[in-house]
């Protein structure tokens, strides 16, 4: 026999992260069977009801729900040890200044008295424009991770921005180095003489990563966000980003990477970038363009450095492909896009929830019986929960479903490593691979000085049977060899 | 952007300011929380609306800027040229059968001090019927009344001007704590104390004052918020610089010497006289920034004992109302929260223009009146800083190093936030005739903070 415990906390509020973190703590209390401590979203309200609990009527999002289903006999015992887990968690803050003075509640307030500093927001979509306004009221250069904000924000904060000569970066960027400080998922890499604009945060990644190991250092690297350069935002940022690259003496080149822009936005960035000082190298991908690794070779060819070999390591016992479709599984959104993109010269069209055209589009389910490949990362996958690089849950779940579907031939998977990203990706990553009969493929994006350990990581995921890969490009052509049955 | 920030402020996920803290980068971590309900579209929309950034400099600049002097002292039908029958009283519009006890005790004994009645009680029939009397809230005539606020032609005022621009303001002597016409008593006394206000102490105080120089207002409230005065609930050193400033030209006026000690005695005797000098002073620096289209800033807060309403100066003239609230505190005697009429009151314009509830770390003598503590005052002065827009220079707490007061409430923010304005007040009996039940702490209805933010919303140009 198991009980539902059921309690509303009104004026409690954490963040999504936080809320998961505590949710997992609170299962581990001995007598808990399951645990869902959460805002009273409408999102989260589903997912309670889906898991039995009956949660009151009436509830908004600005209260939480503490939700635990009980073992009968240790009942009262685990409510009270749960409760009183939730409120050191809720309560403990570590304190920034000697003085017990209670936190800013906005930015603008936050920023007054300060001269210097960047604004990060990864607030909820909808109230992210009203955050970063007021760093671009208090002119200071702003971050925007939230993804789901709507393009009519973004556009007015962009145009904001610009009269004030104020950098948005985002909204929906995961990625950015500002002088050297990384901010979202960002790798860690030594100074150097390329700057990067980027519209892509996992793009950026790999184009980081793979420099990173030619040797080739980035000091900047300013992410826009994935519409930047569409027509409706008008590349506004892009040409906030490259006006500061070129300003600054210590960046060689520039670097450009997106998608390809519209076609109006592309010919006045083209113009832009041709009026700079500094050399810009544009690296727009799409169908029949240089994937992200070409244009890391092309970046340092200009640079009159060597193009090294770059990293693949094979399992000691490489899996037979029994036959079946390949299925990508990606946190990486340009990870994904660029998988597709090489992997359809190969295979033929692939279905996906971020399509290369509209008429591949998957459904809810995700499968089909065709080459597939999902981002984890699409915003309609992560409303009210966080990104699959902080929180593996969905990706692992869809990866033990498409392991075992007798349709599956060969698995291709990325994992992006740096600052922000999970601590230990393989910790849960490497014995799920292991349990897997089909070829598995993994691109690990990161360099040999992210805090997750590059080495380890890549010696886990090979442990667990896995080859893998710092190139994206390479890890998809390897995943179609084995799918078409080549052998390594 | 060559160098790397030496400084992060992050608003949101925890994890995201634990990675540039580990990067050794120190992080401003924003206790972020849910707007209030519904709100977000509306915040969405005001924040991106082109003019609102300079409309708040522009509206915060002008609030700044005012100076207030008192120029004259003169009966209500003479400055405002209200007429006989013409009602004032404090808050948003409210018709008789609305009114509040306090508001209607006060009412009542406005028109026997009128001789519209000669007894209180028959005014009842009067207001009921409405044909030969007329209520007005005193902003709509650019004044302010404590309490109920009721002004009638013959009551004297206050005129107090800003010398840059020559716009006035006005207000009504204070008549003292208790049993008073403001808090609905409306007793012999009561009227007994009005006519010697009338005919004496007005009359004096003119002389005074149109024989000195102007008294500097602001100057004066500049001073006594480091006295120990926060404006609203504590006007003691106020009171007492307003005495230093006008009694040699009392003394010197030439009246009779009987009335002149009577008056020094009268106005050195109440603590709050010098109140219905702070208030005008507020308005007239919050008039300065009514009307700027865009601007998100609360230029009045008012209650009139039914409804508690706010005007905004980007919305013009609206007021946006909902219930008024039952202050906690501290009681006089045996009256308990049932005694209590839920809050009245112009005096709010000091929280409005960022003193009185705003300004309470200043004046730790009178936390406990209004049942807190030191540390709650600290904080709450400190919360007020997050909703509104900017520091009064003049203004400074010298218990928090002589930081400027909290100044222009931002509808925006109160909505972000859910952090409400703090006041600061006295109780009225909830019944008509009771006068003064106690002090203490109130906010105003949550609501009308989105009420007002939608008005904003919707003018903002598309």
């Amino acid at each position: 026999m198991s009980r539902h415990h059921v309690e509303v906390r009104r004026g409690a509020y954490a963040d999504s992260v936080a809320l998961l973190q505590l949710s997992r703590t609170v299962q581990d209390i001995p007598g808990v069977e399951t645990a869902q401590v959460a805002m009273a979203t409408p999102l989260n309200l589903e997912v309670l009801a889906q898991m039995g609990f009956a949660v009151p009527s009436g509830v908004t999002a600005q209260e939480m729900v503490v939700a635990l289903r009980l073992a009968d006999d240790t009942a009262d015992a685990a409510i009270a040890d749960a409760e009183e887990a939730i409120t050191t968690a809720l309560t403990s803050r570590t304190p920034s200044t000697a003085e017990d003075v209670a936190s800013h509640r906005t930015t603008a307030t936050a920023l007054r008295g300060t001269t210097d500093g960047v604004v990060l927001v990864s607030v909820p979509g909808a109230s992210a424009l009203v955050e970063a306004m007021d760093a671009v009221d208090a002119g200071r250069d702003v971050m925007v991770f939230s993804d789901n904000v709507p393009v009519a924000h973004e556009v007015a904060l962009k145009r904001a921005a610009a009269e004030r000569d104020v950098l948005v970066m985002g909204p929906d960027c995961g990625t950015a180095i500002v002088g050297g400080l990384g901010l979202g998922f960002a790798n860690a890499t030594t100074p150097g003489p390329v700057g990067i604009v980027a519209a892509s945060g996992t793009g950026c990644q790999q184009l980081l990563c793979l420099l990173d190991h030619a040797g080739v250092g980035v000091t900047h690297a300013l992410g826009v966000g994935g519409r930047d350069l569409t027509a409706a935002v008008g590349g506004i940022s892009t040409r906030t980003a490259l006006a500061r690259l070129d300003a600054d003496d210590s960046v060689e080149l520039i670097v450009l990477v997106s998608k390809p822009p519209a076609a109006d936005v592309a010919a006045d960035i083209e113009a832009y970038a041709a009026g700079l000082a500094t050399p810009v190298e544009l690296a727009f991908l799409g169908p029949g363009r240089p994937d992200l690794t070409a244009a890391a070779e092309a970046v340092l060819r200009r640079l009159g450095t060597a193009v090294p070999t770059w990293p693949a390591h094979l399992p000691a016992a490489p899996r037979p492909s029994g036959g079946g479709h390949l299925r990508g599984l990606f946190v990486g959104g340009t990870l994904c896009h660029e998988a597709m993109l090489v992997a359809t010269a190969g295979l033929g069209p692939i279905r996906s929830n971020i399509p290369l055209s509209p008429g591949l589009t998957l459904g809810p389910d995700l499968t089909a019986d065709a080459p597939t490949m999902v981002d984890y990362g699409d915003d309609a996958l992560t409303a009210g929960r966080p990104h699959p690089m902080i929180d593996p849950t969905l990706r692992l779940e869809h990866l033990a479903r498409a392991a075992a579907d007798a349709s599956t031939g060969v698995l291709l998977l990325d994992v992006v490593l740096g600052h922000g990203a999970e601590p230990d990706p393989a910790v849960l990553l490497a014995p799920a691979l292991a349990a897997i009969t089909q070829p598995v493929v993994v691109a690990v994006v990161g360099t040999a000085h992210d805090p997750q350990d590059l080495d380890r990581q890549v010696r886990a995921l090979v442990g667990a049977g896995a080859e893998v890969h710092l190139s994206n490009a390479a890890a998809t052509r390897r995943a179609v060899a084995l799918t078409l049955g080549e052998s390594a | 952007m060559t160098a790397a920030p030496t400084h992060v402020v992050a608003a949101g996920a925890g994890m995201l300011a634990d990675a540039v803290e580990a990067q050794a980068v120190p992080v401003t971590r924003i206790d972020w929380r849910p707007p209030m309900a519904g709100t977000e579209d509306d915040l969405a929309t005001v924040a991106a609306d082109p003019r609102r950034r300079a409309a708040n400099e522009r509206a915060l600049a002008a609030v700044l800027g005012v100076s207030a002097t008192l120029v004259d002292v003169a009966p209500a039908s003479e400055v405002l040229g209200l007429e006989r029958g013409q009602f004032l009283h404090a808050g948003p519009p409210v018709e008789w059968a609305r009114a509040a006890g306090p508001l209607r005790g006060a009412l009542m004994g406005g028109a026997a001090f009128e001789g519209l009645v000669t007894e209180p009680e028959d005014a009842v029939a009067l207001f009921e019927d409405g044909g030969s009397v007329s209520l007005e809230p005193c902003h709509h005539r650019s004044t302010v009344g404590p309490m109920a606020g009721v002004v009638t032609p013959s009551m004297w005022m206050f005129v107090l001007e800003d010398p840059a621009t020559g716009r006035r303001t006005h207000c009504s002597l204070n008549e003292g704590l208790g049993k008073v016409l403001r808090y609905g008593a409306y007793g012999p006394d009561v009227l007994e104390r009005l006519r010697w206000m009338s005919a004496v102490l007005g009359p004096l105080l003119r002389t005074a004052v149109r024989a000195s120089e102007p008294v500097d207002v602001t100057g004066i409230l500049t001073q006594m918020l480091q006295m120990g005065d926060e404006a609203h609930n504590r006007n003691r050193a106020g009171t007492l610089m307003l005495l230093r400033d006008l009694a040699p030209a009392m003394a010197a006026s030439g009246a009779d010497t009987d009335d002149i000690a009577a008056s020094l005695r009268f106005i050195g005797a109440n603590d709050h006289f010098f109140l219905n000098l702070g208030m005008p002073a507020c308005k007239l620096a919050l008039d300065a920034a009514r009307d700027i289209e865009g601007s998100t800033m609360v230029v009045a807060m008012a209650r009139n004992g039914t409804d508690f309403g706010i005007q905004v100066s980007g919305t013009g003239d609206e007021w946006f109302t909902g219930p008024a609230q039952v202050a906690e505190g501290l009681f006089l005697g045996d009256y308990g929260p049932d005694d209590a009429n839920p809050d009245i009151g112009d005096s709010a314009i000091t929280e409005t223009a960022g003193i009185g509830g705003f300004a309470m770390a200043t004046a730790p003598a009178i936390v406990r009146l209004v049942g807190g503590t030191v540390p709650d005052a600290l904080a709450t002065t400190r919360r007020m800083h997050e909703i509104t827009l900017g520091a009064n220079p003049r203004w400074s707490v010298p218990i928090l190093d002589f930081q400027g007061t909290p100044s222009g409430i931002d509808v925006t923010r109160v909505c972000r936030t859910g952090i409400l304005p703090q006041i600061n007040t006295g109780m009225a009996g909830r019944r008509a005739g009771v006068g003064q039940v106690g002090a203490g702490l109130v906010t105003p209805p949550a609501e009308i903070f989105p009420a007002a933010l939608a008005g904003l919303a919707a003018r903002v140009p598309r």
